[in-house]
Order: C-alpha cells, then structure tokens, then sequence
C-alpha cells in the first residue's frame, strides 16, 4: 500500500509536468497545426537558462524563475516568425523535420554552452521531507505539484477570461472567421509558440530541481505524445487529464512491471497505452474527431 | 513526370519502357557504374569506409522512400526494422548458420513481416497520427529486442562472423564494398521499377488522395501494407549490411536518432524521388565525416572544437534540415533537375 502511494505520488509530480509540456503542444498544435518534437528541447534550454543564472549569477531562485520566464517567451515568439511561419501551408512531414531539425539545434547549442555533464540546482526548496499520513513526501513535490496547479489555473484563466485568450480560441477554432473579425492570426501564432516556451521551461525548472539537469531531459519531449494521444491532441482539457493519467499509470507500470520484466517498462508502457488508444480511439478522450472529404 | 526532349521517338512499346531511354542517359549510366567500380582501387581504406556507409544507407533511404516518399506513410520506425534485419541476419549467421546470401535475404524478409505487422494501424491512422503511431513501433521494438535475450543477446548485442564467399572472409572495407555494391545497385533498381509499376502508380495514388485512389479501387489496406513490407525489406537488408561490416550487432546503432537520420536523408535528397534517395544519403553519410575533418584541423589552432564536435556534428544535421526545408523543400533532386536543363540547351539558352 504504502509503495501504491509512493508511487502514486511521483506519478502525480511526473504527470504534471506532462501535463504542462502537454498543454503548450496542444497550443501549438490547436492555433498553428504544427506538431512540435521540439517540445522537450524547450524545456531543456529553460532548465538550462534558470539554473545558469541561479548558479553563476546567484539570482535569487524566483528572479531568475521570472527571468527564464521572460526569456523563453522571447525565444518561443521568434522561433515561430523566423522558421515556422515560412512552413504555413506545407506538408506534416516538412513541418515535422523542421521541428526536429530545431530541436537538434537546440539541444547541441546547450551542449556547446553547458556541456554534457549532470548539475544540480542549489538547495532551492529543503530536503526535509513532509510526512503526511505517515508518508513522506519530498518538498520539491509538493512546490512543484502546487505551482503546476496554479500555471495551470492561470492558463485556464487566460483562454477563458483574457481577449488575447479568446482570440487564441477563435484562431483555433476557425482562422479564417478570426482573420475576418480583425484578430492579428500571425501574432496569435508566435504567442502560442511563446506560451508554449514558457509552460515547457516550468516544467524542466521543476524536473531539474527533482533529478538534476542534463541533456536527456530531452527525452521528455518524445513522452508528450502519448499524453497527447491519449488526451486528444486538440484538447487542453486532454493535455492535463492525459498527462496526468500516464504520469501515474507509468510510475506503476515501472514499480510493479519492472521486477517482473526487468527494467523497461517505465519508459514503454505509455507507448503502450498510446498505440491502445490509438487503435481503439483515434482521437482521445477529449480531441475532436475529424470527418474526412475528399 | 515524365518529360522526354523532342526528337526522340519510340517505335516499340519495348522502348517505350526502357528504363535509360537515350543513348546518352545509358552513356551516363554507364561511365557512373565503371566509376563505382573503378573507385575502390584509387582510395584509401577511409574513403571506402565512406563508401560503404553510403551504400548502406542509399539501401535504407530508398526503402524508406518508398514509404514516405511515394506512398505517403510518414514512419519514424526505420531505424527500428533496420534493428531487425540486423538481429535477424545476426541470429541466422551465428545460431543457424547460414550463408550471407541466405541470411542477408532472409533477415530483409523477417523485417518486411515485422515492418507489415506495424503497418496494420495505417489503415486507421493518417499522417501525423501514423507517424506517431511508427514512433511507437520504434520504442516496441527496441524494448522487445532488449529484453529478447536468447535471441537477440539483449544488451551486449549479438556479435557475429565475417561473411564468407566461398571462404574468403569479407573482412576489410575494401571486401566489403563488393558485397555492398552489387546489393545497393539491384535494390535501387528493384525501386525503380517498383515504383513505375502498378504498384507504384497505386503508391503514388495513395499518396496523393487516397480517398479517391479508394474510389476507383485500390484496396488501401493492401497496398499500405505492401510499401510498409517493402520498404521494412530494404530497411532490412540495409541493417543485415550492417550488421556484417561491423560484425557486432547492437540495438545502440538502431535508435529513433537513426530513424530520424534517414528521414531526413529522404528529405534532403527529395521526397518521392528514388534518385533523391541517393543524394540525400551521400550527403548526410559524408556531412559529418566533413564535420569531423575539419574539426580535425580546427583543432590544432583551437583545442576546444574536439570536445565539442560531436554537438557541432548535430548542430549542422538540424540545420542542413531547416535550410533545407526552408530554401529547397524539394530536396537535391530538384536542383539536380534544374541543374540538368540548364546545361540542356548550353550555350544557346534562350
């Protein structure tokens, strides 16, 4: 029981962050009809760009938090005007290398800068664990699980409430009526982009202040996909419901799988899942289905 | 498609259907196969080395053309089906004991079964949702290859003979290239037929709206099915290839990294283009031993480039894509094209 818990909780905290890398390939998707791969490299060079000015510039951790903020939104914003917004209209799979052609550019520049070795964060939040019920729970969870929580309000917030976030509905919902009633469709997509840089870097800030930080934090990135299958890939609903349903169905899957196939499982077992929905529920929980014209 | 100059008729359908159909394109067909054979004598083990690798993968890239290119089927998995081949070669040489010229085959039709098995979703699935679902396949894959210990010897890999013609071991890369070159020769024009066939008019249909290709009947689930066999054949059969030059077979040389090399060969050469194959391989093959060499001579002025040409190596790969997709989303074969019908009416263009 006591391990069910344990592993529930990871699965919660991994999940979570699922659920954010999750949402901004959703953004992107749903305004631009991109599918981004280079979804784990934004939270790559987010994690990279927090921890550099904690450590070498000793910022205080929240500053330099709203400082990669900032940053990542920039360079979300000019990834799309520079190399996306000349793909409109071309095929998926030009549009699919381009994202991976981006984000092996991305991933050799952190390597160039940072290097390939694992570092940690300083002691952000303390290691002194908090034991509820008996269980203990890791500081880092518990911030990360309440932070992701709040983003995630904040987000809902902002489609529902904000002009910019109804005009981010409209554009997904049908561009040409949005063209028509004088939203700015070009801005909207390289804001979906910078949103979507954004909720990636909290993402690796906190996975990086859990397991330290190196390059194949990446990996991250591929495991967006079944979440997003799983939850509908047009779906912001389906991104957090899909992000946490695999982020707990893969922390069991590796705590109780694991011993029984020997290793492996963990990484598979949403792949797994993924390729069950896919078979049996093309477009997820939540996603629109399509009806095909010729 | 098919542009001929003028002047040139045809008085048989035997002609009509010639694959090199002037004497010119036959000359050039030719001078470019002595050359192939004449280059392994003039280079040093290095440049063959080169070479094989090339081959190698202008096996792999025009299987995977075949799929993507001229069927439409965007697969994340090549990598993936080259494991197979390459395990499936390794277990057939060292526990069954076959031949090289049983196993190569043997393992291309293990991997076309495979690579058919994985194509059942395409029926359902379409683009984006097909790729993802070949990303899959490629993790299954490599998990099943990993934890298959007693065939595939799990993580330390398989480790297996040179292969033997008649008892001389094909054992150094100068051997190795007449293994490699009459087998990359046949399967690229076994493409080139395929794909001016039936079959490939089918593909190409498929491709272009499968919903009409439907429609006037052409049974989708087939012939999806039949590029994902052929296609994983030659994926196959590269990855056999493989696996005997370098005679140790593990699932580290077969990773969605791998995949993703050979989808951008395709692109690079030119989607749906069998000669783009050929072009975007030997660029992709020879980018990084560029790289490499002039990182080499960087290095003696600045010793730091050596710690870091390995991310120098995947920076140029993503950006030769982007440049690519951005300036020249045809790929090579296109300019190649063009390149030709400028020098078609040389000097007297215009």
């Amino acid at each position: 029981m006591n391990l069910f818990l344990q592993l529930l909780i990871t699965g919660i905290v991994i999940g979570s962050i699922y659920a954010l890398l999750a949402l901004g390939f959703t953004l992107i998707y749903k305004a631009t009809d991109v599918v981004n791969f280079a979804q784990g490299e934004l939270l790559l060079v987010g994690a990279y760009i927090c921890l550099h000015t904690t450590v070498s510039y000793n910022v205080p951790f929240l500053a330099s938090f709203a400082l990669t903020l900032v940053f990542t939104f920039l360079m979300g914003f000019f990834i799309e005007k520079i190399f996306l917004r000349r793909m409109i209209g071309e095929p998926v799979i030009s549009i699919i290398m381009l994202t991976i052609g981006l984000s092996s550019v991305m991933r050799a520049l952190v390597i160039i800068v940072w290097g390939t070795d694992t570092r940690t964060f300083p002691e952000v939040f303390s290691q002194v664990p908090v034991v509820v019920f008996g269980l203990s729970i890791s500081r880092v969870y518990l911030y990360s699980i309440f932070a992701v929580a709040i983003f995630l309000g904040l987000f809902s917030l902002f489609f529902k409430k904000s002009k910019i976030g109804v005009a981010m509905r409209a554009v997904a919902c049908d561009q040409q009526a949005a063209l028509s009633m004088g939203i700015d469709v070009k801005r909207i997509f390289a804001l979906s982009w910078a949103i979507a840089a954004v909720v990636s870097a909290v993402g690796g800030i906190f996975l990086g202040n859990i397991n330290g930080i190196n390059t194949s934090l990446s990996h991250f990135g591929l495991k967006v996909f079944p979440v997003v299958i799983l939850g509908g890939l047009d779906s912001i609903v389906g991104a957090i419901v899909g992000g946490l349903l695999i982020g707990i169905l893969e922390n069991l899957a590796g705590g109780y799988l694991d011993p029984l196939v020997g290793g492996g499982a963990k990484e598979l077992f949403p792949f797994v899942i993924m390729v069950l929905v896919l078979m049996i529920k093309p477009y997820g929980l939540f996603g629109t289905v399509k009806v095909e014209k010729v | 498609m098919n542009y001929t100059n003028c002047g040139n008729f045809k008085c048989s359908y035997e002609k009509d259907a010639a694959l090199f159909q002037t004497l010119f394109s036959r000359l050039c067909i030719g001078v470019f196969l002595v050359m192939l054979v004449a280059l392994p004598f003039l280079m040093d083990h290095y440049f063959i080395y080169i070479l094989n690798m090339i081959l190698i993968a202008v096996i792999g890239a025009v299987g995977l053309n075949i799929l993507t290119g001229f069927t439409g089927l965007i697969s994340l998995g090549q990598g993936a089906f080259m494991a197979v081949g390459a395990f499936g070669a390794g277990y057939l040489s060292s526990q069954v004991g076959l031949p090289f010229f049983l196993a190569i085959p043997a393992a291309g039709v293990i991997a076309a079964l495979v690579g058919a098995f994985f194509g059942i979703p395409s029926l359902r699935l379409k683009g984006l949702y097909l790729s993802i679902a070949t990303l899959a396949a490629q993790f299954i894959i490599e998990f099943i290859i990993i934890r298959a210990e007693p065939i595939t010897g799990g993580v330390q890999g398989l480790s297996i003979d040179y292969a033997r013609f008649f008892g001389i071991p094909i054992n150094d890369d100068f051997r190795f290239y007449w293994l490699a070159l009459p087998l990359a020769v046949t399967m690229t024009l076994l493409a080139t037929n395929i794909v001016r066939s039936k079959i490939g008019r089918a593909f190409l249909s498929v491709r272009d709206n499968y919903i009409a290709a439907e429609a006037m009947g052409i049974n989708l689930f087939h012939y999806k099915l039949t590029a994902f066999a052929i296609s994983s054949f030659y994926a196959g059969v590269a990855g056999s290839l493989w696996a005997y030059y370098t005679t140790i077979v593990t699932v580290e040389n077969f990773t969605i990294m791998v995949s993703i090399q050979y989808l951008s060969m395709i692109i690079i050469g030119g989607l749906g283009s069998i000669l783009g194959s050929i072009f975007g391989a030997t660029f992709l093959i020879v980018l990084p031993e560029a790289l490499q060499f002039i990182s080499n001579m960087a290095a003696g002025q600045f010793p730091a480039v050596s710690q870091i040409v390995g991310a120098l190596k995947e920076m140029a790969f993503g950006l030769v894509i982007i440049l690519f997709l951005l300036f020249e989303p045809e790929g090579l074969a296109r300019r190649w094209r063009l390149i030709k019908a400028y020098w078609k009416l040389w000097p007297f263009s215009y």
